[in-house]
């Protein structure tokens, strides 16, 4: 009847686990209970949970998140503590658990940190950005949102039903296979990531269109901001890379599942290829998380710079090359599997020439702050202080990119200090950028600025602490995921991370206690022009929060900085444009599809890892069915009434007319 | 603070250019202030050839990287003060947004620094292929190395022994390593001999080492391999040829022998397995492994359910063989 499962499953004797699943069950129902007494639901299910406007799902995106950043920071703390202390004994984390921590650590910080951060912020600001409605396909956004969160959802099941796999982040046959991880965990990983996988490729479906058909008028493909093009560079990636992880997972699972042979050490079975496979999708994805962040950083220096971006047209021709040869160099991942010394070679140089438009771009963000006016808010800071790690961090990676130098590094504490070097400092950093940049815009009220500057230099400063030791570990010749180590040499070095990392948990405090402040005093951060930042692109033009809309008329695009240009003559002539016409606007009606599917896919996938055929089948046929309702519907857009549009669009007009005394022009 | 484990002892003279010694000295006394204790430092301390020809690449490339990036990073702070707001001396050009003159030179210094590290690169990765023998006037010594659940098995053809959890190597002797795996991956590593390489079931890999000293270095397991994979590290014993060949006389006929059955019973999964040798091997026993006619290592065995079920597991640490 319930498959494998069974009361076994649920570890009753681990106490770390089971105070966890009693806090996080607490939390949940009591967050519920506040929900439903206080009336919420209704709202929070026609605004949030239905909606299919790409801002709302941006910022849900990005909520969940956070979420899941508070969750794998938790396993990175027990990952330090427990290296502190492992030296000569086996420490607090037994390794069947500890390999899980520092399995779930990586799985949840790429796949359900990193990508919905960046798609979130792809989501909110890239429709703005391009003077759109919407999104190409607002249901089907929804429905990638959804299956993104199931994903996450089921990691997070594992914790407290079963296990999580205790292979790595990425399961490398054949210790993946069901010879060597018997249990539940590797099916967790590998159902979590096809349905979460299923709706990144669907969001970056929806993006690559959304760029190349949904534009204002005039925003011809030269004048879409930088963060456009680098949303199309990733999103591209995304369509082209994520169908290689699907069907590589899907050949572990039929390995699994139905006894096949791809990647086994018997009947012909060739893991090697599971490697090559991986890696031709893991290496793309490294640039579909980074491009955006790039995007980010080329905001906010021409925005914090008051000056536009130095050398567009290099930028642009930068991130398409970036794209393009991200594609060409994966072998890197794996120079100490035998390959030949040719093919470690031009594997190397490929790897390296990345390094020339990555180069490029630090260079123009740099000649974007000269003869700039430079102000020092929070997204400037992380801007800035990516700069100093990521070149840092780029250039531990071209140094990994010299085979003979892999040769010694590979798989070290070397190589872990340099890709969070680049994930943190450059991915993260662009994101919290972004996070600062736009929640003003989202939201329409700023974030605390003391508390986002004392956050960012508790990260930054607790990131050198935490990883530079690392790198020197790297060099005493320690490798990565030991549960314990006999070298007394290592020990102190560990000791200064976890103090690192006890750093950074202080700035991941202060960004709670910025958010939770910030929303109770969000009266005196109020902005009500909608251009708090004095800014530079379309999306400061319309009111903050925008309305579901987003723009009253269809904006006109006669530039690279349309709204610049525009800010700039009304400064001059002291007055905004005559008011337009307006008309009724239609937009995509609600859709619960997406919040539905997910319920039908979270079940298929727990009655997957289980082996519960019959819910399968039912949870399939639900999922089918919601597929087939929505497909038919008859009703799919709802007009907006040109009073509504009027009223809004009024009271933006004014609220700048009130500020357009105090700006000066850019002299 | 010692530099170098080798004063003091003997250093006999060995195959590797001296040059290369002086600079790895110099290198090494560069880095004094980085240093707690020299040994420590395994992959800067490099005791073979190959070791220090990887590190030579390593530092060569690393100076190449910082003289472009220190000077970047320095701008970035330089930039960033000049041109604050309040600075009312710095100049504001609102409209500069491009100058040919600069993007010539920001694509150029890039390239051109990628063309020099790629010369390295390639120069490097065949003159370091991990497959090509050494250069020497001594015949090289053929070990055929097995990693298993989880603990490494070292096979000395040439004399029909093996050792488990040690590796014994005559000094300045070529090393001429096959290597496989019974059962998952894991990548053999000995930092201070320099490279490493995967070890793969049903594939043979190779790997060229040499000890220039006596001396005893930490080797260890450096690609993940399940639950015993912290205790896959192994002591490394270089010792002068007339003590190689007298402990190689000891453990010949010693002790019980390495056969088809032997293996079976060894790639169970254990871990913390003490140090033992066979003092007879099955010939080609190896090829058997690498030809899977002796069957990949077979796991866990019991269908695990989940954590609970991990849990019945004993401590890693104190589990024997």
């Amino acid at each position: 009847m319930w498959g494998k499962l069974s009361w076994e499953a649920v570890p009753l004797h681990e106490p770390i686990v089971m105070i966890t699943s009693a806090v996080v069950a607490i939390t949940i129902t009591a967050v519920l209970a506040w929900v439903i007494v206080k009336g919420h639901l209704p709202y929070i299910w026609k605004e949030w949970l239905s909606s299919v406007d790409h801002k709302r799902i941006g910022v849900m995106y990005i909520v969940l998140a956070l979420v899941m950043l508070l969750r794998g920071f938790a396993d990175a703390i027990m990952m330090r503590a427990q290296q502190a202390f492992a030296m000569g004994n086996v420490g607090f984390l037994p390794p069947e658990h500890y390999n899980q921590i520092f399995s779930a650590h990586g799985t949840i910080m790429i796949f359900f940190v990193a990508m919905p951060f960046v798609i979130g912020l792809m989501n909110f600001a890239v429709p703005l950005q391009l003077g759109a409605r919407d999104v190409a396909f607002p249901v089907l956004n929804s429905v990638g949102f959804w299956l993104t969160a199931t994903g996450a959802l089921l990691v997070n099941i594992s914790l407290f039903i079963g296990e999580f796999a205790r292979v790595g982040w990425l399961p490398y046959p054949p210790l993946s296979e069901l010879n060597y991880s018997p249990g539940v965990g590797v099916d967790y990983y590998l159902w979590a990531l096809q349905i979460s996988g299923a709706g990144t490729l669907l969001s970056g479906v929806n993006l690559v269109t959304t760029v190349l058909k949904v534009r204002a008028p005039g925003m011809n493909y030269l004048r879409m901001p930088i963060f456009c093009w680098t949303t199309l560079a990733s999103n591209l990636l995304i369509v082209a890379a994520f169908p290689i992880l699907t069907a590589t997972l899907a050949m572990l699972l039929l390995d699994r599942y139905l006894g096949f042979h791809f990647f086994t050490n018997d009947a012909g079975g060739n893991p090697m290829m599971f490697m090559n496979l991986i890696w031709a999708w893991g290496h793309p994805e490294v640039y579909i998380l980074v491009l955006p962040a790039f995007g980010i950083f080329s905001e906010v220096f021409a925005t914090f710079s008051a000056k536009p971006l130095f050398g567009y047209r290099s930028m642009v021709a930068a991130t398409m090359a970036i794209c393009i040869l991200s594609f060409m160099v994966w072998l890197h991942h794996f120079f100490t599997m035998g390959a030949g010394a040719d093919v470690n070679a031009i594997f190397g140089i490929a790897t390296m020439i990345i390094a020339v438009p990555t180069g490029v771009k630090i260079y123009n963000w740099l000649f974007t702050m000269y003869s700039g006016r430079v102000v020092f808010e929070p997204p400037m800071l992380w801007a800035l202080g990516f700069v100093v790690t990521f070149i840092i961090g780029g250039m531990t990676g071209v140094l990994l990119a010299v085979p003979p130098a892999d040769f010694v590094l590979h798989n070290s504490l070397f190589l872990v200090a340099h890709f969070h070097n680049v994930i943190i400092g450059g991915v993260v950093f662009g994101l919290f950028a972004g996070y600062e940049y736009w929640f003003p815009k989202a939201f329409g009220f700023r974030l605390h600025k003391g508390l986002g500057v004392a956050a960012f230099w508790f990260w930054i400063v607790g990131f050198f602490v935490a990883f530079m030791p690392l790198y020197a570990l790297g060099l005493m010749g320690m490798t990565r995921r030991m549960q314990h180590y006999d070298v007394p040499e290592w020990q102190p070095w560990l000791q200064v991370a976890a103090a690192g990392a006890a750093l950074i948990a202080i700035g991941v405090a202060l960004q709670v206690i910025q958010l939770v402040w910030s929303i109770r005093h969000r009266e005196s951060l109020r902005d009500t022009t909608g251009d708090p930042w004095n800014g530079r692109t379309l999306e400061w033009m319309t009111p903050s929060p925008p309305p579901m809309f987003n723009y009253a008329v269809m904006p006109d695009i006669g530039g690279v900085e349309a709204y610049w240009m525009r800010k700039q003559s009304a400064i001059e002539r002291r007055a905004l444009l005559p008011e337009p016409e307006y008309h009724d606007i239609h937009m995509p009606r609600n859709s619960s599809a997406g919040f539905i599917c997910a319920f039908f896919s979270a079940t298929m996938g727990f009655a997957l890892i289980w082996h519960i055929w019959w819910l399968v089948a039912m949870a399939f046929v639900g999922a089918w069915a919601v597929f087939v309702v929505v497909a038919w519907r008859d009703e799919h857009e709802e007009a907006i009434p040109a009073a509504t549009v009027a009223a809004v669009d009024r009271a933006n007009r004014a609220a700048r007319e009130a500020a357009l005394p105090t700006l000066r022009p850019a002299t | 603070m010692r530099l170098s484990g080798s004063s003091g002892r003997p250093a006999p003279r060995r195959t590797v250019a001296p040059r290369l010694r002086v600079a790895a000295r110099r290198c090494a006394v560069a880095l004094l202030p980085l240093t707690l204790g020299a040994c420590s430092w395994a992959v800067l301390d490099p005791r073979g050839p190959v070791g220090h020809s990887d590190r030579t690449i390593l530092i060569d490339s690393l100076a190449i990287m910082l003289a472009i990036g220190v000077p970047t990073i320095l701008a970035t702070f330089a930039f960033a003060w000049w041109f604050r707001a309040s600075n009312t001396r710095a100049r504001y050009r609102p409209e500069w947004e491009f100058s040919g003159a600069i993007e010539l030179v920001v694509w150029s210094i890039p390239a051109m620094v990628i063309i020099l590290l790629g010369g390295v690169a390639w120069i490097g990765s065949h003159d370091l292929d991990p497959a090509k023998p050494l250069s020497s006037d001594k015949a090289a010594l053929e070990i055929q190395v097995v990693s298993l659940d989880w603990k490494w098995l070292f096979i000395y053809p040439e004399h029909g022994i093996a050792s488990v959890n040690h590796l014994v190597v005559p000094a300045g002797v070529p090393l001429r390593f096959s290597l496989t795996s019974a059962s998952v991956w894991n990548a053999f590593f000995v930092p201070q001999l320099g490279s490493m390489i995967y070890t793969m079931n049903g594939m043979r890999t190779q790997l060229n080492l040499q000890a220039d000293e006596p001396g005893t270095f930490h080797g260890l397991s450096a690609h993940f391999s399940g639950d015993g994979f912290s205790d896959m590290h192994f002591p490394v014993r270089a010792v002068r040829d007339d003590e190689f060949a007298a402990w190689v006389k000891a453990t010949r006929g010693v002790g019980p022998s390495l056969d088809g059955a032997a293996y079976t019973a060894l790639a169970r999964q254990s871990t913390n397995q003490p140090p033992s040798t066979f003092g007879a091997v099955t010939p080609e026993l190896f090829a058997q492994v690498v030809r899977q006619e002796l069957a990949p290592g077979p796991g866990p065995g019991t269908e695990r359910g989940g954590a609970a079920e991990a849990s019945k597991h004993p401590e890693p640490a104190k589990k024997g063989h």
